[in-house]
């Protein structure tokens, strides 16, 4: 619940409810070797506390979180990889639980949108830079285009006077 | 009595605001001066009747009339006082009030310090304020009426959620609020413009000191907002690209670009059509932050639908103006001349980069927010968007910003000469190595760290390159006049300088945290436990009674090499009426890093749980957007730049034009 209600209220949307003090990992959670609690924390990182809003189960306090700690710490413990514990999860919880969206067919305009924006923007300010420089400079006349602005200058000029 | 005169008051706002919706647009295309004239009145007085609102509103929280349902919800006998104050916006219907009144405030301000603005743009844009107006006062009185009354009127009240019982309340809301809010002067001006048809250099010139000005503000309520959290929530995180945070980074992200591309147009003339666009996306984006906020669409797609009322308001407040500016911007935008040219390779070049970098950063945040969403209601699929998308999008698209920043502020208008400005940059990138390698030798990995620091050093040191250069043209020791030269700049030039060095100093906050620490155990009073550079230990637990809770602090020594260099004091609070505990983390500053303690009940054993943090450099983080906001307010003091200048100058030019004629 923490996060989530917490930044609801930042701006003022009061969700009812009572709102739980933040208290993350504790210390009976970690485990005796440093290697594989430091995996346990990147794989934690990465997951989504499913009862909270953009919150992690690393930072969650919520009861929910600490299970899939503990979940987690025990797939280790029994020499899962981490892509394998990421797997078991996501077969559970669907793609719901990873924070970082996988990309797929219904998710390629969430990673690649602000990319083309980019890519979109940058030629059309590239074109029309060009069409203004092509433009600006009027291009000086040919040889042909200067004898005959000559030709008819002096016929104007022999008509006039 | 006076909660019905601030209900009253309300109504007559509204009536006001109607007024100033329909006569001043009348008055204008009917020519009439006197009704174009009623705008100013009207803004004015509109803002007095809903501060009137407010004031009542807020003496109902003070002295605790639980008639009122909202002070029942909200508020509590034995509160302290600031929060009784702060607590009328720490809720719905108050936090609409807080916005209806900086709203109207924007309009008051936009009256009366706006007489350089031709009668017609400020007749159309007050007009369009006074929409705004009459938008939110009705949603407050028809969904959301924080004068409801509740009958038979219950003793006590339920109490603020404690976690808003904190000086955070106090401050970061009406700071947010006059940054989103106060963008509504150039969302009006703007549509003004685009309601008229004449846009030059000049309207550049009207936006700049509310822009600057609603910046400012909003760089302040997001840092101050973050801070709030980092103590807050006890684990030390201070940005969570939460829905709710990235509500306000949008409008920060496209009101940074339009301070920019404003530049280019009071300048150059150029980029006019771009301004426009942005001077709109920028209020359309803090209404798309008030929509997700208000209507309780976050929660989830189905609590949204179960209770519509108020999201369907606030969504229908949404298309209407923003529907309504972008269809007026598609029908003028056409219509605007292209102005000043320019080469790629100039200042203006590389404010165009900087918009575009700017605008992509935020669409990445645009779409990791809303995506979720969009998703859920088109097929139901949930997915979660965290911090690794927006590192992986975003954090590409605004890094290069942090390269490019001073290289633009030593690029000439019209036509720059890169090669210039990166020699004249040779001192700012050394010295950025020179962090990058002293910091690797001295803390060592991750690479994100020292390079980030490098970085940031290279972006402080490039920002002042310019007034260096500007002071010193012929080097540190031939030139002359000092003094004089570095009075005679402009505070905007100070300004930019100082802002674009603050957020330097914020990237060096941020990087640094790489070599921060962390330990959690179970600490035993008497034990020391180290945490980076320092050793942590329990002198002793005592317990001491609040106002409205009862408080179990744990009283720690910080020492280093044997000396005790600081007392660390974190908490936890029980607060009585919701029966919520709160842990307050201690936290000392020790050479801009932080020492930040949280803990959790006592053991059965007379251990105490904790979490302990070094966060090295992390006060600069917020220091940072300090500095911006500060240059940003060197700028808005700029003499030249002020509001009236332009029309002392239109003057001016106007009396000299007939004898050069």
């Amino acid at each position: 619940m923490g996060l989530r209600a917490f930044f609801l209220l930042v701006l003022l949307v009061l969700a009812p409810g009572a709102l739980a003090p933040a208290f993350a990992v504790q210390p009976d959670e970690i485990l005796a070797d440093s290697q594989l609690e430091q995996r346990a924390r990147n794989i934690s990182a990465g997951l989504r506390c499913l009862v909270c809003q953009n919150q992690s189960i690393d930072d969650s306090d919520a009861t929910l979180a600490k299970d899939l700690r503990v979940l987690v710490r025990e797939h280790l413990q029994a020499g899962d990889s981490d892509e394998q514990i990421r797997k078991y999860l996501v077969a559970r919880y669907g793609n719901f639980i990873l924070l970082k969206p996988p990309f797929a067919w219904d998710t390629a305009l969430l990673w690649l949108s602000p990319f083309v924006l980019l890519a979109l923007g940058g030629a059309a300010i590239l074109s029309h830079s060009r069409r203004k420089r092509s433009e600006k400079p009027a291009a000086p006349l040919s040889a042909d285009e200067s004898e005959k602005l000559k030709s008819l200058l002096g016929a104007s000029g022999g008509d006039g006077h | 009595m006076i909660d019905e005169v601030g209900h009253y008051a309300l109504v007559l706002a509204l009536a006001l605001a109607v007024m100033q919706m329909i006569l001043p647009f009348w008055g204008a295309r009917a020519r009439d001066a006197r009704l174009m004239a009623l705008a100013r009145p009207a803004a004015l007085a509109q803002f007095a009747f809903v501060a009137l609102s407010y004031a009542a509103l807020t003496y109902a929280h003070v002295v605790s009339d639980f008639s009122l349902a909202n002070v029942v919800e909200n508020s509590h006998s034995t509160k302290p006082l600031i929060y009784k104050i702060s607590g009328v916006w720490g809720n719905h219907e108050g936090s609409m009030m807080l916005w209806a009144l900086i709203l109207t405030l924007s309009g008051a301000a936009m009256a009366a310090f706006s007489r350089a603005i031709p009668p017609r743009l400020l007749a159309d844009a007050l007009s369009v304020q006074g929409c705004l107006g009459v938008a939110f006062l009705l949603f407050i009185l028809l969904t959301s009426n924080p004068f409801a009354r509740l009958s038979p009127a219950p003793m006590e009240g339920n109490d603020l959620n404690p976690i808003l019982q904190d000086p955070g309340l106090a401050i970061h809301p009406p700071l947010l609020y006059l940054g989103y809010v106060g963008f509504s002067i150039v969302f009006s001006l703007a549509a003004g413009a685009l309601i008229g048809g004449r846009i030059d250099a000049a309207f550049a010139r009207f936006i700049r000191p509310w822009t600057l000005a609603a910046w400012c503000f909003l760089t302040l309520g997001i840092a101050m907002g973050s801070y709030w959290a980092y103590y807050t929530l006890g684990w030390g995180g201070f940005w969570f690209w939460d829905p709710v945070e990235n509500a306000s980074l949008l409008p920060w992200l496209s009101g940074t670009a339009l301070l920019h591309c404003a530049a280019v147009m009071e300048k150059r003339d150029a980029l006019k059509i771009w301004t426009i666009f942005l001077a709109i996306l920028t209020f359309s984006l803090s209404l798309l932050g008030t929509f997700l906020v208000r209507s309780g669409v976050l929660t989830s797609v189905h609590s949204f639908a179960s209770d519509p009322q108020r999201g369907l308001f606030i969504l229908g407040i949404l298309v209407l103006f923003i529907g309504g500016s972008l269809f007026l911007f598609m029908l003028r935008a056409p219509t605007l001349s292209q102005g000043g040219l320019f080469a790629p390779i100039s200042r203006e070049g590389a404010l165009v980069v900087n918009n575009l970098l700017l605008t992509a950063s935020c669409a990445a945040v645009f779409v990791g927010t809303l995506y979720p969403l969009a998703l859920e209601a088109w097929n139901g699929d949930k997915i979660s968007v965290g911090a690794p998308f927006f590192n992986l999008t975003f954090g590409p698209l605004f890094a290069p910003l942090a390269l490019l920043m001073p290289i633009g502020q030593n690029l000439a208008w019209k036509r720059g000469d890169l090669l210039a400005a990166l020699q004249r940059l040779w001192f700012a990138a050394a010295c950025g190595l020179a962090a990058m390698l002293a910091f690797y030798a001295a803390q060592g990995a991750p690479v994100t760290a020292y390079v980030g620091a490098g970085v940031a050093i290279y972006l402080i040191v490039g920002a002042f390159v310019e007034i260096f250069n500007r002071i010193f043209p012929a080097g540190l020791r031939a030139s002359k006049n000092v003094a004089s030269r570095a009075s005679g700049l402009p505070l905007s030039a100070w300004g930019t300088a100082i802002a674009h060095a603050g957020l330097g100093v914020t990237l060096l906050g941020l990087a640094a945290s790489g070599w921060g620490a962390e330990k959690i155990v179970s600490m035993k009073t008497g034990e020391a436990y180290d945490v980076g550079p320092y050793q942590l230990s329990v002198v002793a637990m005592t317990a001491a009674p609040g106002p409205n809770y009862r408080e179990a602090i744990a009283h720690m020594s910080v020492s280093r090499n044997g000396a005790v260099v600081a007392m660390i004091e974190p908490s936890k609070r029980f607060f009585t009426t919701r029966r919520m505990g709160v842990s307050q983390a201690g936290i000392v500053t020790l050479n801009f890093g932080q020492i930040y303690v949280s803990i959790a009940e006592q053991n059965d054993n007379g251990a105490v749980d904790a979490r302990l943090y070094w966060k090295p450099l992390v006060s600069l983080i917020w220091l940072g957007a300090l500095a911006m906001a500060f240059g940003g307010g060197l700028s808005l003091a700029d003499r030249r730049l002020r509001v009236g200048v332009a029309r002392r100058a239109a003057r001016i030019s106007g009396a000299s034009a007939p004898a050069a004629g």
